[in-house]
C-alpha cells in the first residue's frame, strides 16, 4: 500500500536521483596501483555490526554499503544502496527503493529481504552490536532489545526492490543512522556460514573485498570489480599492516615504504615534521567531530552548585592546554565542535578568568576553594593534560588529586553517581558517530545517560532540555532544518550556562601521506570514513 | 626419573590451576565492567543487561569460574568478547612469531652476556672488567623502546641493513632480538661473571691449572659446566617472560607476537583473551623450568633428579 504516494501536497517526497547530490569524479584519477596503510592496533573485526574501532571503521564502510551514504568527504548525505526514498508527512515511515543487480562478493544479488535481515541481526541481543542502541526509534525496537521478538514488525520487505521501515516516533537523525556502519546490508547465508567468524570472512557488497587476512600482520583488500558504483574504487589494492609503532610507521613512511600511516604522526614528531617544509606539505589537516571536555558531576558538592561550575569554567586556560599538545586542536567554547551543524558561530564561552574565577568561588562560599578529585586515562598526552588542568584550578584554589588510570577504570568510575567529581574525557572523548547535534546530547548530556553505567559523566538532568531535544528531533522536514539547528543551538547554550561540563579543545586532524597519493584533500580528512576514504583515493603513479 | 617427571607434572596442573583461578579472581574484582566495553556507547541498560546474561556474567565468581574451568579441561578457551573468534584460534596464529623471536632474543642474550661475562670473570678488577660491567648495567638500564628505535635508525633506516620493522625473513628477526639480547645480557653478564669468578676459586680449578692444563681447556671444559647452572634456571624463566609476551618491542618492531594480542586485550578487558595469555605463560614458566632442571644433570653429573 503506496499509501505515501496519496497526497503530494502532504507526503513530503524525496525520490531523489542519486547524481543529484552525488561526488564529481575527479579528472585526475586513474584505475590502478596499490598502497600500504599501517595501525598500530590489530583489527579486531570486520563485522559491520560489531566493528566500532578507529581502524575498522573506514575498513568496514570500504567493505560493506548501506542504504544511505555520503558524499566523500563531506557530511552531506546521499542514497547507498538505495536508489532513492521516501519520508511520510509525520516523519515516521521511510520507504527506500534498492539499486537493482547490486551485487554480494559472493555473487549473489541483494534485495530488500537482505536490508531487513540485517537490521533483525544487529538489533537481535545475540549480535551483541554496540549500535543496537541507534536502531531504538525503529517500530519493535524495545521487544527486540528485551529478547522477545526476533524481527522487527517496523521493517517490512515490500517487494524485492522496496522496504519500508516505520518509526515508533518521527526521527529527524534516521537517514544519519542508515548510513551507520551498523546498517551494512549483510548476506544471511554469508553469516549462518560463518557463525560468529562473520567478523573475519566478511562479505559485503562494498568497494572492495577482503582477499587475505594474517592474524596479527596484515590484512589485504582487493578491488571489487562487479562493484555497483562504476568507476570505483580507483585503487586495486589496500594492504593494512597492523602492529605497527607510529614513530616507526612515519620512518617508514619517509623511507617510502607506506603510504599513510593510519595513526597519524606521533606526538613527539610533530613539530619536527611541520617543521620541515617537504614533509608538511603531504600533511592534510582538517576538523573533526570531536570535544575534549572535562565532567563536573552536578551530584557531588560542590558542582551541585552552577556558580562553582562555573568558576571551574573561567579558571581553565585552554590555549596553554592546546599548546601541550603542540596546537593539534582548537580551544572549545561549547559541546559542539565547529564543523557540526547547530554549532553556535560567535559564542565565546567562559573566557579564561582566574580572578573572576576566585571570586565567583568565594561568593559561592568557597573563598580558600575546596579539595576535589580529577580521574583522567592513563596514556599521554592525558596526564600531562590534566596536569595543567590541576594546576589551573590550583591558581584558583581548588586542589584537585590526580586519579589517574586505565581506561576501563575511568568509564566504569564515570558510570557511578557518586565516584569521580571531575573526569577529564581525553582517550575517551565523544567523537560523533554522525554529523548530527543530537549525537552530542542523549548519551553524554541528556538524562537518559545519566544513569549507572551510563555515558553522561557529569549526571547533568534536565528534562526541560530533554523535552526540547525530543521536539527537535520530531522535526524531519528538511525545508525546517534550519529551525531544527536553532533549537539544538538554544539547547546547547542552555547546557553552557548550566556548565556541568568544561569544553577544553576540538581536536584536528592531520594526516601525512605518502608523495604518490592523489585525491582531494577532504579524502584524507573525511569526517565520516575515519581517518581516510578509501575508495576515491588513488595513486598517481600508474597511467 | 619416570616418578619425577610424574610429580613435576602434577606440581606444573596445580600452579595451572593457582595461576588461573587468581587470575580469574583478580578479573572478577576489576572495578571496570567488559560489557560495557562490548556494548558501546549507544547501548541501553536492557542491552547490557542481555550481554551480560549471554556471557555469563551475571553470575556469581564461583560458577563462572567453574564454566571457565570446564571449558578449559575439554581445550576451549573461550571466544573473546570483542573479536568474537576463538582465543585459541587468536594465540595459535600469533606463537610462531612469539617463540621465533623468543629462540633469538635468548640467543642473543647467551652470546652477548655470556661472552662478556666469562671474559670480565678472567679479567677481573681490570679495566676490561669495568668496561664490560658497565656496558651491562647501560644494558639493564637501557628501556627496550630506546634501544629498539635506535638499532631501528642506525641499522634500518640509515644504513638500510634491515627492514623497518615487520615479521616474515631472518631480516626481520635481527633488530627485535638484538634489543631484547642487549637489554637482557645485562643481567646474564653479570651472573655469569659472579659464578665465574665463585667457580675459578674451587680447589678443582687450582688443582686443573697446578697439573698444567692449557687456560682455554680449564675454562671451558671445568670452570663453564659449573658456571653455568644459575644461567640454565634464568633460562627458563626467560622462556616464560617471552611466552607472555614483549609488548614494547613487538610494537617497535611491529612483531605479530602474543604480547601485542594481550596488550590491546589488557585495554578493553578482553577477558578469554587475558586468561589465556596468562595461562599460556604460566605454562611456559613451568616448562622452562622444568626443562632447565631436566638438563642441568647433563650439565653437571653430580646433580641428581629426585
Amino acid at each position: 500500500m503506496r499509501y505515501w504516494l496519496t497526497s503530494t501536497a502532504l507526503v513530503l517526497t524525496l525520490a531523489l536521483p542519486a547524481i543529484a547530490q552525488d561526488y564529481t569524479p575527479d579528472p585526475n584519477a586513474h584505475q590502478g596501483g596499490s598502497i600500504v596503510i599501517t595501525y598500530k592496533d590489530d583489527v579486531a573485526t570486520l563485522d559491520p555490526a560489531i566493528g566500532y574501532d578507529w581502524q575498522n571503521w573506514s575498513m568496514i564502510k570500504s567493505l560493506f554499503d548501506g542504504l544511505m551514504d555520503y558524499v566523500p568527504g563531506t557530511t552531506t548525505l546521499r542514497p547507498g544502496l538505495a536508489s532513492s526514498y521516501e519520508i511520510s508527512d509525520d516523519g515516521t515511515v521511510f520507504t527506500f527503493h534498492l539499486r537493482a543487480g547490486v551485487k554480494f562478493h559472493n555473487g549473489r544479488e541483494m534485495t530488500a529481504d537482505d536490508v531487513k535481515y540485517s537490521l533483525d541481526r544487529v538489533t537481535n541481543p545475540a549480535t551483541q552490536s554496540p549500535g543496537a542502541g541507534f536502531f531504538g526509534s525503529i517500530a519493535g525496537y524495545d521487544a527486540m532489545a528485551d529478547g522477545s521478538a526476533t524481527a522487527l514488525p517496523g521493517v517490512e520487505v515490500i517487494d524485492p526492490l522496496t522496504v519500508r521501515i516505520s518509526l515508533a516516533r518521527p526521527d529527524a537523525t534516521f537517514l544519519h543512522v542508515m548510513a551507520l556502519n551498523f546498517a551494512s546490508v549483510v548476506p544471511k547465508e554469508a553469516v549462518d556460514a560463518a557463525g560468529a567468524d562473520f567478523g573475519k570472512l566478511p562479505v559485503g557488497t562494498g568497494a572492495f573485498k577482503l582477499a587475505e587476512w594474517t592474524i596479527g600482520q596484515r590484512l589485504v583488500f582487493a578491488r571489487n570489480t562487479d562493484y555497483w558504483r562504476a568507476g570505483e574504487p580507483y585503487l586495486d589494492q589496500i594492504t593494512f599492516e597492523v602492529g605497527q609503532e607510529p614513530i616507526v610507521a612515519l620512518l617508514r613512511l619517509q623511507n617510502g615504504e607506506i603510504d599513510v600511516p593510519g595513526d597519524g604522526i606521533p606526538p613527539a614528531k610533530f613539530t619536527e615534521v611541520m617543521a620541515d617544509p617537504a614533509q608538511a606539505a603531504r600533511v592534510v589537516e582538517g576538523g573533526q567531530l570531536h570535544t575534549g571536555y572535562i565532567t563536573l558531576n552536578v551530584k557531588m558538592p560542590p558542582f551541585d552548585n552552577v556558580a562553582v561550575r562555573q568558576a571551574v569554567n573561567m579558571a581553565i586556560n585552554k590555549d596553554r592546554i592546546v599548546q601541550i599538545i603542540n596546537g593539534r586542536a582548537v580551544p572549545a567554547t561549547q559541546p559542539l565542535p565547529p564543523s557540526m551543524p547547530g554549532y553556535t558561530q560567535g559564542y565565546a564561552g567562559y573566557s579564561f578568568d582566574p580572578e573572576g574565577a576566585k571570586k565567583m568561588l568565594a561568593d559561592a562560599g568557597f573563598p580558600s576553594g575546596f579539595e576535589t578529585e580529577l580521574y583522567v586515562m592513563n596514556t599521554d598526552p592525558n596526564p600531562r593534560i590534566a596536569q595543567a588542568i590541576q594546576q589551573d584550578l590550583s591558581n584558583v584554589g581548588i586542589n584537585a588529586a590526580l586519579k589517574s588510570l586505565a581506561q576501563a577504570s575511568v568509564i566504569a568510575a564515570g558510570g557511578e553517581p557518586d565516584q569521580a567529581p571531575m573526569i577529564w574525557s581525553g582517550g575517551m572523548a565523544w567523537i560523533a558517530d554522525f554529523p548530527d547535534p543530537s549525537n552530542f546530547y542523549g548519551p553524554i548530556l541528556g538524562c537518559a545517560g545519566a544513569v549507572q553505567g551510563g555515558w553522561n559523566w557529569s549526571w547533568y538532568c534536565n528534562p526541560a532540555l530533554d523535552d526540547e531535544a525530543a521536539t527537535a528531533d520530531s522535526i524531519t522536514d528538511p525545508a525546517k532544518v534550519d529551525e531544527r539547528m536553532a533549537m539544538w543551538s538554544d539547547i546547547y547554550m542552555k547546557v553552557m550556562a548550566d556548565a556541568p561540563w568544561v569544553p577544553v579543545f576540538n581536536e584536528q586532524r592531520f594526516t601525512m601521506k605518502s608523495s604518490r597519493m592523489g585525491g582531494a584533500d577532504a579524502l584524507y580528512v573525511d569526517p565520516v570514513s575515519i581517518p581516510v576514504n578509501y575508495d576515491y583515493v588513488y595513486v598517481t603513479d600508474v597511467q | 626419573m619416570a616418578a619425577y617427571l610424574i610429580r613435576r607434572l602434577i606440581q606444573a596442573v596445580l600452579i595451572l590451576l593457582g595461576v588461573s583461578l587468581v587470575t580469574f579472581f583478580l578479573l572478577y574484582l576489576l572495578p571496570a565492567d567488559p560489557v560495557r566495553q562490548i556494548a558501546g556507547r549507544s547501548a541501553t541498560a536492557q542491552t547490557m543487561q542481555n550481554i551480560r546474561e549471554q556471557l555469563g556474567l551475571d553470575q556469581p565468581f564461583v560458577v563462572q569460574y567453574w564454566r571457565y574451568l570446564s571449558g578449559l579441561v575439554h581445550g576451549d578457551l573461550g571466544r573473546s568478547y570483542l573479536q568474537k573468534s576463538e582465543v585459541a584460534v587468536l594465540i595459535w596464529a600469533r606463537l610462531p612469531a612469539t617463540l621465533l623471536l623468543m629462540a633469538g632474543a635468548i640467543g642473543c642474550e647467551l652470546l652477548l652476556g655470556l661472552t662478556m661475562g666469562i671474559i670480565a670473570a678472567l679479567r677481573r678488577g681490570s679495566m676490561t672488567d669495568q668496561s664490560l660491567m658497565i656496558v651491562s648495567f647501560v644494558g639493564v638500564s637501557a628501556p627496550q623502546f630506546v634501544v629498539g628505535l635506535l638499532l631501528l635508525y642506525v641499522f634500518a633506516v640509515k644504513l638500510g641493513w634491515f627492514p623497518i620493522g615487520g615479521y616474515g625473513t631472518f631480516g626481520h628477526l635481527v633488530l627485535p632480538s638484538l634489543t631484547l639480547g642487549i637489554v637482557g645480557s645485562g643481567w646474564y653478564s653479570r651472573m655469569m661473571r659472579s659464578s665465574m669468578i665463585e667457580v675459578l676459586r674451587q680447589d678443582y680449578i687450582r688443582t686443573a691449572r697446578a697439573k698444567g692444563l692449557a687456560r682455554r681447556r680449564v675454562v671451558f671444559r671445568h670452570a663453564l659446566p659449573n658456571a653455568i647452572l644459575p644461567i640454565i634456571a634464568m633460562i627458563g624463566i626467560d622462556i616464560g617472560i617471552f611466552m607472555g609476551g614483549i609488548v614494547v618491542v613487538e610494537s617497535v618492531f611491529g612483531w605479530p607476537g602474543i604480547g601485542q594480542l594481550a596488550w590491546q586485550a589488557i585495554q578493553r578487558i578482553d577477558i578469554p583473551i587475558i586468561m589465556a595469555v596468562t595461562l599460556v605463560s604460566a605454562c611456559a614458566i613451568v616448562l622452562g623450568n622444568l626443562l632447565a632442571d631436566l638438563v642441568t644433570p647433563f650439565i653437571d653429573p653430580r646433580i641428581r633428579l629426585r
